[in-house]
């Protein structure tokens, strides 16, 4: 376990928490989207930005999965954005109930 | 490598069409999307059936597929015949770039060589993508913090434009107070940059293994125990397991089921630390025990209780 082998550092990465936001253009960055398939999202109310309009958008954190899933829904399944819209809903009325 | 057999992979025969072969792909593909399913090696099975779509999707890399013949089995020891791919043209990477990364060998020796080299020139310089991936780690790591190891296979484009599959393991440090669902950044270990350009970030996101006793709520952590119809009744100090060591529990006398103790402060650890509930449970003694048997029917014909009272059926 403690072997210094090379390449065996500790990362330390950074943690967020659940109200940090980001912003449009590092949402879109992480998730290798364009700027359009955001504001699709937006519009679809699959994302729900603060700060009014597009230049001061700011996303919570989760909003990178949800990102994430929208997009792969769509490419791996050849469901519309309302479709993804559609999953994404039940996906999070799932968790819900699980929760419970 | 092994064989793939791609037509078993999604549950068509030979002969099926095109369209049949849509069908039983968009059938597969939600009840495996990683997204979506909960099925245990659903990532897997996905995987699989995007690279057996890939091929039977496409009329041409089909017809070369099925130019190897059906006599071989899955998984049996497979080498490309020597004249392969002659008189086929594979048009088209995998599209899109991201999504169907980490083929087979299989996949790659037969099509691979297809793929034409990305990017362009050297004067090309961007940024490399960020890689998003899961990490389990147990509820104790939250507690303590901890350091683990994580096995990620990570695409990667060769200056000559083939996309593949390298392991690597990072270990990274869990801090303490982490909770499920948490993403932790990892600057630079990301796909890396093309040209000059930097390395992407890679995304951890935080997932506990389930454990035997805990279930866990944001930052509150609920543990269920069974109690002795007398400690419940009695009332007992019982000696209960924490993800942060066992401890003493007072139960306090005339506890039903289904009782919540709530252990402030004994939850995950953070600035506010979430707390720890206990849901107390009743076990009754197996009435084949004969002494038991006495006592229960003692009770019964002794105690005056009707548990059904308030349903008014007298």
């Amino acid at each position: 376990m403690n072997s210094k082998r090379k390449g065996e550092r500790t990362l330390i990465g950074h943690v967020f928490e659940e109200n940090d936001v980001i912003t449009l253009a590092d949402l879109c960055r992480s998730c290798t989207v364009k700027t359009e398939t955001v504001t699709l999202l937006v519009s679809e109310g699959i994302l729900d930005p603060v700060g009014g309009d597009v230049e001061h958008w700011q996303f919570s954190i989760s909003s990178i999965r949800r990102v994430r899933t929208a997009v792969h829904l769509q490419r791996d399944l050849g469901v519309n954005l309302a479709g993804a819209a559609l999953a994404l809903e039940l996906l999070d009325q799932i968790a819900e109930l699980k929760r419970r | 490598m092994e064989y793939k057999d791609y037509y078993q992979i999604m549950g068509v025969e030979r002969d099926a069409t095109q369209d049949e072969i849509k069908r039983a792909y968009r059938k597969l593909a939600r009840k495996y999307h990683p997204d979506v399913s909960k099925e245990a090696d659903a990532e897997l099975k996905f995987k699989e059936l995007g690279e057996a779509n890939e091929v039977l999707k496409d009329p041409e890399k089909r017809a070369a597929y099925d130019q190897l013949g059906s006599n071989w089995n899955a998984q049996q020891d497979f080498r490309p015949p020597p004249d392969w791919g002659t008189g086929f043209e594979f048009r088209g990477a995998p599209q899109g770039g991201g999504g169907h990364d980490g083929f087979s060998d299989f996949f790659e020796s037969l099509f691979g060589q297809a793929r034409g080299p990305v990017g362009g020139g050297r004067s090309f310089h961007m940024q490399g993508e960020d890689h998003h991936a899961k990490i389990l780690i147990d509820l104790e790591d939250s507690y303590q913090g901890a350091s683990r190891s994580i096995s990620l296979q990570m695409p990667e484009v060769t200056p000559d434009g083939h996309v593949v599959t390298r392991n690597r393991t990072l270990k990274v440090s869990i801090p303490k107070g982490i909770r499920q669902g948490q993403q932790i950044r990892l600057g630079g270990q990301g796909a890396k940059g093309q040209g000059r350009g930097s390395a992407g970030d890679l995304y951890l996101e935080v997932e506990f293994n389930p454990h035997r006793f805990y279930h866990v709520e944001g930052a509150d952590v609920y543990l269920d125990v069974p109690l002795a119809p007398w400690e419940a009744a009695l009332g007992a100090s019982v000696k209960v397991p924490t993800p942060s060591g066992a401890i003493d529990l007072k139960v306090p006398a005339n506890s039903q089921a289904g009782k919540k103790l709530r252990l402030k402060g004994r939850g995950i650890p953070a600035k506010t630390p979430g707390d720890l509930y206990v849901v107390l449970q009743i076990v009754l003694p197996s009435s084949d025990d004969e002494k038991a048997r006495n006592i229960y029917q003692r009770m019964r014909d002794e105690v005056e209780f009707n548990p059904r009272a308030t349903m008014e059926v007298a």
